[in-house]
């Protein structure tokens, strides 16, 4: 989800007999959910899919900042400011964090965000929507921590032992936001003005497409899905992770009194779920492919800031070789 | 000047410069040169605007008319500002922003230094906790100064442009007015002159450290911000971060 299209590079998904020895010892320790940790051997297709997913994990988190810092300047009251710049700080954190977890795998953090400013890397298509309104800091921080947090309890079980660490400490900070972003949206549905209101809604209205979209396509049949299962670095499908947070977000809506923009949603009685109606995909594909409404100023705005704090961090290092030089 | 009138002056400048200064770092987010650095600025706004809150606390009690500290934040106007000038100067690059920061820092830690021995015992606890992250910010500029400094080509001569971009800024840390004068002698501020003296000496010792030239120290100085007479800057900072309360005057939660 902030991984939402995940190349495995596998055309179909290997039976044990087709196996190596190595590949068959490495399956048989993933099914008995034993973590993969970084000096263990495995197969290139999972290192490689591995270092896909947390980077664009990475790229989303600090991506994701720019969005809320879009607010962060024009915070209506000194404690919301403060709230406002200490999440967007954690992101920074989980960014970093995650940055790591993927140099454990022998991947390089520079040449990876290289990828992600050259439009080579993928971060998650909800982050290339504008937030146009105060009450989007909430809806956010509602919907979007909200629907992270939905992937990432599962990602606590991935497989691979450092990238499943890292989401269990993410996933406290991410549960937090979520609530504080949903007591943003509630203060301003009890003790706000009209005005105030209409911006939650209008908040909604905008955010609840894209933020369903951040589960990624329905996975059925695709070989890349079930790779990423049988690896168990994916433990669920996007489908069933989707109905999860829907099944989730639909009373805290109401609570708000708020509504979806979805007239087919509705409790079904049979299932024991909400019904909901048809995602435009069509949207979700142009979004990813760089079409979306902010793709080009996000990205514009990373690439500035990394490509033109060129020559500080060459200072940096400049100045410590100076040091070590002196010291010797 | 009543004694209470200038405590309230006095603690206006301080929370209004920690203010306008985290508003300042609160641009930059998404926008550092790396990722650990995108944390530690979004860190010094968040101690400095949780600095301020403090400040605002205590003055709006004095002040007793009704104003909480976000009303003093968000609804009074650039000339009701008492900021230090220096601090709402813009980012322009790194150096500047750095050069900016270290030229507060090494005020703020004297200041909070001696604020910590305050006649005033509320004075006195908020500049205890703040002296902390204050040490911390200090330690940080000066070590970026030291880098850009005496980094590469490039960044010496971008650092000492930001050196010469904000040196007209600087004497309005160390030259006091009568509400400083009055604050000192009640023991609640610093003395003046010693303050002076312990600025300039850090300051020319990491200038020099960092191979850069200070400037002169019979430089022209711009010094309004204290009694609200500020640059153009501070207006559009004020139209930006009010926005909101401005907007939708008859919101009473956010
Ligand atoms: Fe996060
Ligand atoms: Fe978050």
């Amino acid at each position: 989800m902030y991984a939402q299209l995940v190349e495995t590079g596998a055309k179909h998904v290997q039976s044990k007999d087709e196996m190596s020895p190595e590949e068959r010892e490495f399956q048989e320790k993933i099914d008995a959910e034993t973590k993969i940790e970084p000096k263990n051997w495995m197969p290139e297709g999972y290192r490689k899919t591995l270092i896909r997913q947390i980077s664009q994990h990475a790229h989303s988190e600090v991506v994701g900042m720019l969005p809320e810092g879009n607010w962060l300047t024009r915070a209506p009251t000194l404690k919301r400011k403060l709230q406002l710049a200490a999440k967007i700080q954690d992101e920074a954190g989980h960014g970093l964090y995650l940055y790591s977890a993927m140099e454990t795998l022998g991947a390089d953090r520079d040449e990876e965000i290289e990828k992600l400013h050259q439009g080579k890397a993928k971060y998650s298509s909800i982050f290339n929507y504008p937030t146009l309104n105060w009450a989007d800091m909430g809806a956010v921080g509602w919907l979007v921590d909200g629907a992270a947090i939905i992937n990432q309890v599962v990602l606590q079980r991935t497989s691979y032992g450092p990238y499943s660490r890292a989401m269990v400490r993410i996933c406290k900070e991410e549960s937090f936001h979520q609530r504080q972003g949903y007591q943003i949206l509630l203060d301003m549905m009890r003790e706000g003005t009209d005005e105030q209101k209409a911006m939650v809604q209008d908040a909604i209205n905008r955010l609840w497409w894209p933020t369903l979209m951040m589960f990624g396509p329905t996975d059925d049949e695709s070989p890349n899905s079930q790779q990423s299962m049988a690896w168990k670095i994916k433990r669920k499908s996007n489908d069933e992770l989707r109905q999860m947070f829907i099944d989730q977000t639909v009373p805290q809506l109401e609570l708000l009194g708020c509504t979806a923009p979805d007239p087919e949603l509705k409790w079904n009685e049979e299932t024991g779920h909400y019904d909901f109606g048809e995602i435009d995909w069509q949207e979700f594909y142009e979004v990813l492919k760089g079409n979306g409404p902010c793709n080009r100023e996000r990205i514009k705005t990373r690439k500035d800031a990394i490509d033109g704090g060129a020559w500080v961090r060459e200072a940096a290092a400049a100045y410590a070789q100076k040091q070590r030089a002196q010291a010797a | 000047m009543t004694q209470t009138q200038a405590l309230q002056e006095y603690l206006l400048r301080l929370a209004d410069s920690d203010m306008i200064l985290g508003q300042r770092l609160c641009e930059l987010c998404g926008k550092a040169p790396a990722l650990e650095e995108e944390m530690a600025l979004m860190n010094t706004a968040l101690d400095l605007i949780g600095q301020a809150r403090n400040w605002y606390e205590y003055a709006a009690e004095l002040i007793d008319d009704g104003r909480d500290p976000d009303k003093l934040v968000f609804r009074r106007d650039a000339h009701d500002y008492r900021n230090l000038l220096l601090t709402e100067q813009p980012n322009e690059d790194f150096a500047v922003t750095m050069g900016r920061q270290f030229f507060f820092d090494v005020w703020h830690y004297f200041t909070l230094n001696s604020l910590t021995r305050s006649s005033d015992e509320r004075i006195a606890g908020i500049a205890s906790k703040a002296l902390k992250e204050a040490t911390y910010h200090l330690r940080r500029s000066s070590e970026w100064i030291k880098r850009l400094g005496d980094g590469t080509e490039e960044s010496h001569r971008r650092m000492q442009d930001a050196v010469d971009i904000l040196w007209r800024f600087t004497g309005e840390l160390i030259t006091p007015d009568d509400t400083d004068h009055a604050m000192a002698e009640a023991g609640i501020s610093p003395d003046p002159e010693p303050l002076a003296q312990d600025w300039r000496g850090m300051v020319n010792e990491v200038l020099t450290q960092a191979t850069l030239a200070p400037g002169a120290e019979d430089a022209w100085m711009y010094m309004g911000g204290k009694h609200g007479e500020h640059t153009e800057h501070l207006g559009f900072i004020l139209a930006e971060m009010q926005f909101l309360q401005r907007a939708y005057p008859d919101a009473t939660t956010w």
